[in-house]
């Protein structure tokens, strides 16, 4: 059984659109990072909102954890899928930290005793815990969503989604952000999603997806990914710094011995570089 | 000037009177406007007065917050008091003021309006002086309670208040930012006629207010992915509960007001 089953998923609009997605099939396990990438416009968010029912495939299945998705047991289907939108701002329901963490519990009638001990917990795991009582203006973007995703571990699902839940963030807030999921993620087994335009946050994740106009392009790992950097280019994404220095060293003849992932990989490979010789 | 609107008049001092039950609170007030009116003697009224006193003394809060409070309605009570001086022709004339004769009757019943409209103020503003915006919703909702037999959307209402109240801030924050970004481009908001001041509030609605149904469309969306559906099988995490103090607040209330009803004249 699959955490998220998307079988020959297809989406469009309305009759006589065009599609904006086609004949996308993929598998997430529980415990695993699947990083979704794509430019704007490539269906990657409409991958995020088909995945917990706000909208419905037109063609193909969708089943998450054994149960198929459709109307009758879509409030199942979003207890176990919990999401995290754009705009911290327009996620914040509550008038208090608090509050907004109780929101989906008291959606699903949990009873109050029970809610102030999930509350609490929900919020350690952010590390929100000191932040109860404020308000939603006296929090930074990223504190704002580190709420968010307390306020969706508190429901405790199987798989969460991030939808360009950094995309509105200054650098710091998004790796305050990336770094939570991660730990939450690798701590409780979760099946994660993480919906980015952006190459940078993708090298984290076990598996990469990557999306091009409505289709799949590639699935792959982040190591792989970067390989591959003039057809990265070619469907509108911003290759790393890291893998364009890669690229350019190589270019000059300093041949590395694995494409480095990140900052701390490529200066272990620059600084054994001779020793390897 | 965040502070400022969320909070209110909101003044923290948590006295006993803060950590009353909203709902409480609120019928007294409401009870006491009411019957503020029956009161037509000296006891009667020395008893709403003191009963509004008290309260006021036991919330904490400076009197100067109470003043600012009443700042706006001094005019108004000056005002009757002045007017029922004139008007009033009752009792014996005690002085010519420019030829106006005052009458007795005149002062005494200009005193006691005024009176009775200062203690409705005093005793309102108390309300929001200790409670917060948000308690003050639930305290409506559980109010409005029995109103959901025929069908009226209670939570649904006091749902509608408490996101307004959490989004006041944010559309605030862009209100200003939007101000500004015009201001930038030449858009002149504070001088000119009034004409073209009102004129210039355009470039500044409608921005926010497209930026406000995005938001709006966006939330809705986070909160139906966070499982709402309604009020049907919902639970709450903020729970009003009556305590000792309040059913003592309401006895106390309620011996102020049957004194009054045995006091008052009633020939």
């Amino acid at each position: 059984m699959h955490a998220i089953e998307f079988k020959n998923v297809s989406f469009r609009y309305e009759e006589e659109q065009p599609y904006v997605l086609r004949n996308v099939s993929f598998q997430v396990e529980a415990g695993e990072w699947l990083a979704i990438i794509g430019h704007n416009g490539s269906g990657k968010s409409t991958i995020a909102k088909l995945m917990n029912g706000l909208l419905f495939p037109t063609e193909g299945e969708i089943i998450i954890n054994g149960i198929p998705l459709n109307e009758e047991n879509i409030w199942e289907i979003r207890r176990q899928v919990g999401m995290v939108f754009q705009n911290p701002d327009n996620q914040f329901v509550g008038t208090t930290v608090r509050d907004d963490v109780a929101f989906g519990l008291e959606n699903r009638g949990v009873p109050r005793a029970e809610m102030m001990d999930r509350i609490t917990s929900s919020l350690e795991q952010v590390r929100m815990q000191d932040y109860l009582l404020h308000e939603p203006y006296r929090l930074s973007g990223g504190q704002k969503q580190r709420v968010a995703i307390a306020g969706v571990l508190a429901i405790s699902p199987s798989v969460i989604i991030l939808d360009e839940a950094t995309a509105m963030l200054d650098p710091l807030g998004r790796k305050e952000i990336l770094d939570t999921v991660h730990r939450v993620q690798a701590a409780q087994q979760l099946g994660l999603i993480t919906i980015t335009h952006d190459l940078n946050e993708v090298m984290q994740a076990h598996r990469v997806l990557v999306m091009n106009d409505g289709e799949i392009w590639t699935t792959t790992v982040p190591r792989e990914l970067v390989k591959r950097q003039t057809e990265l280019q070619q469907i509108g994404l911003d290759v790393p710094f890291v893998t364009q220095l890669a690229h350019a060293l190589v270019r000059q003849g300093i041949n590395l011995a694995e494409q480095p992932i990140d900052h701390e990989e490529l200066l272990d490979a620059l600084w054994t570089l001779h020793s390897n010789k | 000037m965040n502070n400022l609107l969320i909070v209110g008049q909101y003044v923290p001092t948590n006295s006993i009177v803060h950590r009353m039950d909203p709902r409480i609170k609120m019928l007294i007030i409401f009870f006491y406007v009411i019957f503020i009116f029956f009161a037509n003697n000296v006891v009667s009224y020395a008893l709403f007065t003191v009963f509004a006193v008290g309260g006021t003394l036991l919330t904490k809060v400076p009197w100067r917050f109470i003043a600012k409070g009443l700042t706006p309605v001094w005019f108004l009570i000056v005002f009757t008091f002045i007017l029922h001086l004139f008007v009033t022709k009752e009792g014996t004339v005690l002085v010519n003021v420019f030829g106006l004769p005052i009458y007795s009757g005149a002062l005494e019943q200009g005193a006691v309006i005024s009176l009775r409209f200062f203690l409705l103020i005093l005793l309102t503003s108390l309300l929001t002086l200790t409670t917060t915006p948000i308690e003050i919703t639930d305290g409506v909702e559980s109010l409005l309670g029995p109103l959901r037999r025929f069908k009226f959307p209670v939570h649904e209402l006091a749902l509608m208040m408490s996101i307004s109240l959490r989004f006041i801030p944010t559309l605030l924050q862009e209100t200003e930012k939007i101000s500004n970004a015009q201001a930038s481009r030449g858009v002149d908001f504070r001088t000119g006629p009034f004409r073209e001041r009102v004129r210039a509030v355009i470039p500044l609605l409608v921005p926010l207010f497209v930026s406000a149904f995005k938001r709006a469309e966006e939330l809705a969306m986070a909160m139906e992915a966070r499982g709402y559906r309604g009020g049907e099988g919902r639970t709450k995490l903020r729970e009003l509960q009556v305590m000792k103090r309040d059913v003592a607040a309401l006895i106390i209330f309620i011996i102020v007001v049957a004194a009054a009803l045995i006091t008052r004249d009633y020939s």
